[in-house]
């Protein structure tokens, strides 16, 4: 390792400054303010504050619905990520296999990716929407009554589809990226060996892709609950029923739109821990133990 | 380059200077569109008619995004002194005693030409407390009505000049629609908590909640799974198994209104202010109006309906001048003129005696237009039909969309999913009372 030295013992400092300031300012003060806020009861205005040590916490594992809350939020995450990235794959292997105009499905493939969450949602809000949208007039041909405003599958699949839909572009990204790394002797090795194009893709591609495929799960958990915010608050609101109410939203609405900030800082310390879980398995496993 | 800057120096100084003369009342308010627009021409009206004060209208977003800046903007100490709330948003205001500045007392306080006597007591019950004193302002109050398809009540045969009275009427009338043909689903709705629920219970005079429907304190709790309203509810899960009924969604239910528009419905129940919307959008069938059903088998219904929309709420720990200011703007605001022109533009209530006088002419003029007041002033408010205050309100009203949704989907009968509307309201309730004290 090189290390630079610095004669000025205040220089270091400076230039490290800005980067401190800003984590400072945006994450550690306003996480200490949450934790904080956790232990606290506290009416809208911020009239009348108590302390009541754990209890908000308490009464969230006795809350039915925050126990729905984490249940729909592991069924979310875990349908988007398998979604997303089957269909991520299966798209990369087709590109991969092609000889001309890669660069121009890949190209093609990566659009919805610039498609912002709320945008998204609204897309897909328009054609599944039960009044006037395209699908369930389609899906209603094949005898099929599509309604996710009291449906709780139907709505769970709407922000499922809404959600993976935008995420299958950056995973193929990363797995075309993944595809070409995998060197082409060892499957021609195999193939003159005598096995056939499953074999191969089963016993050379899938372990070789293991890196990629183990850091995408992990960014495609954090995707599914943190950032499908938009998704949810532009189609069904956490509804019919609180079917959809993932942990963010929850967040959201009992913090923003209840005014139960208590409660709201108890699910965001939360989730803070789960964040701090997740990037702590993202970085002793993907980069240490995933190896072939 | 140079002298667009001068001229803008110029004209900032100017107007800061202005403004200096002046004081400036902020108001933070949820109207957006048409109503925002007419509520800014409102303002100028009383900020052409003096130079001492000048209010200035801010739109926030929805009634929740309005609530939420306003309670986030007193925390940082940059309140504005008046703010528009949604009816839910009530018991958090009311409850916030050091936060706000009730009306009555900033009218008093103020010397301001105001007779309580002068305002609808079914509009401002809702905003009094129990000595009958009003805490705030009335700016757009609503009432569900029913809005009906008189082309589609021709074809199916029936008279499109009698809209139904009853539910039996109403079940009664779907079927022959619906089984004619002249339409699809019989009838469909905007909130179940506010139409289906609340207002059902106070057209029947049937309670809320204790304490006068939490009128009377924040030790109130919620009473709703009366025989009345579990009835009410079993009837909607059965006629929306039978196609005659189709839910439009939680909250406001947003998917009410295309399906009444594009005649998949023959009935809709709406808000009065939705009246313009309507009109607008019925383009190839005659609108009718009638008053929500009852059952005619519950005594002393039908009582009188309850209001829905937003009043404006004065917030404390500003300058004593701004006061002055704000009580000379609330004397404007009620006066007849301007009560009659913003219920006209809007199918708002009027708020005051004198502007439903002066409106005569306009509902003569446009027939369902006076449905909704007819229907608040049908009779004396009683304890259950003045209107309701609870804390948490704003969650306790998706609550009842929730357990509305299981209802429907079949994980629970109608007892069981108002039982649990209560059980899970007043555990908030009980969270806001704990907050509070």
């Amino acid at each position: 390792m090189k290390r630079t030295l610095f004669r000025n013992q205040l220089l270091p400092w400076l230039l490290l400054a800005p980067q401190l300031a800003i984590t400072f300012v945006f994450f550690l003060w306003p996480a200490a303010q949450a934790v904080r806020q956790s232990f606290l009861r506290q009416d809208a205005f911020g009239i009348n504050t108590t302390f009541v040590g754990l209890s908000n916490f308490k009464a969230l594992w006795n809350s039915p619905e925050y126990l729905n809350s984490l249940q729909v939020t592991a069924v979310f995450a875990v349908l988007v990520t398998v979604l997303s990235m089957g269909f991520a794959l299966l798209l990369a292997v087709a590109v991969d296999r092609m000889i001309r105009s890669t660069s121009v499905y890949t190209t093609l493939l990566v659009w919805p990716y610039a498609v912002a969450p709320a945008v998204a949602g609204i897309l897909w809000w328009f054609i599944f929407n039960p009044t006037i949208g395209v699908m369930p007039y389609f899906l209603d041909a094949i005898g099929y009554d599509w309604n996710h405003i009291s449906s709780k599958s139907d709505a769970m699949t709407l922000v499922v589809i809404a959600s993976a839909w935008k995420q299958i572009s950056y995973n193929f990204l990363f797995f075309v990226a993944g595809l070409q790394s995998v060197p082409a002797s060892l499957r021609e090795a195999a193939a003159i060996d005598g096995a056939g194009p499953v074999r191969r893709f089963f016993d050379i591609t899938v372990p070789l892709l293991s890196p990629t495929t183990f850091f995408l799960l992990v960014v495609n958990i954090v995707y599914a609950m943190f950032d499908t915010f938009g998704v949810i608050d532009a189609t069904t609101e956490g509804g019919p029923a609180q079917a959809t109410n993932i942990l963010v939203y929850k967040v959201y609405f009992d913090g923003f739109v209840g005014q139960n900030m208590g409660s709201s800082a108890a699910q965001s310390v939360i989730l803070m821990l789960i964040v701090i879980a997740l990037t702590v398995v993202q970085f002793r496993y993907v980069e240490k133990k995933v190896a072939y | 380059m140079n002298k667009l800057f001068a001229a803008s120096t110029v004209a900032l100084i100017a107007s800061l200077s202005a403004a200096n003369a002046q004081t400036e009342i902020q108001w933070w308010h949820a109207m957006g569109g048409e109503l925002g627009a007419k509520l800014e021409e409102i303002t100028q009206g009383f900020n052409d008619s003096q130079d001492e004060y000048r209010v200035v209208p801010s739109y926030k977003g929805t009634y929740p995004e309005t609530m939420t800046a306003a309670i986030a903007a007193f925390r940082a100490q940059q309140q504005p002194a008046i703010v528009q709330v949604f009816e839910v948003g009530t018991g958090t205001m009311m409850a916030a005693e050091g936060a706000i500045v009730p009306v009555h007392q900033l009218m008093e306080e103020q010397g301001a030409n105001f007779d309580p006597q002068a305002y609808l007591p079914a509009v401002v019950g809702y905003y009094t407390d129990t000595d009958g004193n009003m805490l705030s302002l009335p700016f757009n109050s609503s009432t569900p009505i029913v809005y009906y398809n008189k082309t589609v009540f021709e074809k199916a045969g029936l008279d499109p000049n009698t809209p139904p009275k009853t539910w039996a009427e109403l079940e009664e009338f779907s079927t022959k629609i619906k089984e004619s043909g002249a339409a699809n689903c019989g009838f469909t709705t905007q909130w179940i908590s506010w139409i289906q629920t609340e207002n059902l219970s106070a057209w029947h005079n049937q309670p809320i909640g204790t304490e006068q429907n939490g009128f009377g304190g924040t030790a109130a709790r919620l009473t709703l799974n009366g025989p009345v309203q579990v009835k009410h509810w079993e009837n909607l899960k059965r006629l929306s198994d039978e196609g005659i009924f189709k839910y439009g969604g939680p909250v406001g239910g947003d998917n009410a209104a295309p399906m009444f528009y594009s005649q998949d419905c023959a009935m809709y129940m709406a808000s009065s202010a939705s009246r313009a919307g309507v009109i607008a959008n019925a383009k190839d069938f005659e609108v009718g109006y009638g008053m929500l059903p009852y059952y005619d088998d519950v005594e002393g219904a039908p009582q009188n309906s309850i209001i829905g929309g937003a009043s404006l709420w004065v917030l404390s720990g500003k300058p004593d001048e701004e006061y002055a200011g704000v009580a000379k703007f609330f004397e404007y605001l009620s006066s007849p003129e301007v009560q009659a022109d913003w219920a006209s533009f809007s199918g708002y209530l009027p708020i005051t005696q004198a502007a439903m006088d002066q409106m005569g002419t306009f509902y003569s003029e446009n027939p369902g237009a006076d449905t909704g007041i007819k229907q608040i002033t049908l009779n004396e408010p009683t304890e259950n039909s003045k209107g309701l205050r609870f804390g948490n309100y704003v969650q306790i009203r998706g609550i009842i969309d929730e357990e509305f949704e299981q209802l429907l989907s079949g994980s629970k009968d109608a007892q069981g999913a108002l039982d649990s509307v209560v059980e899970r309201g007043n555990a908030l309730i009980a969270e806001f009372e704990a907050q509070s004290q």
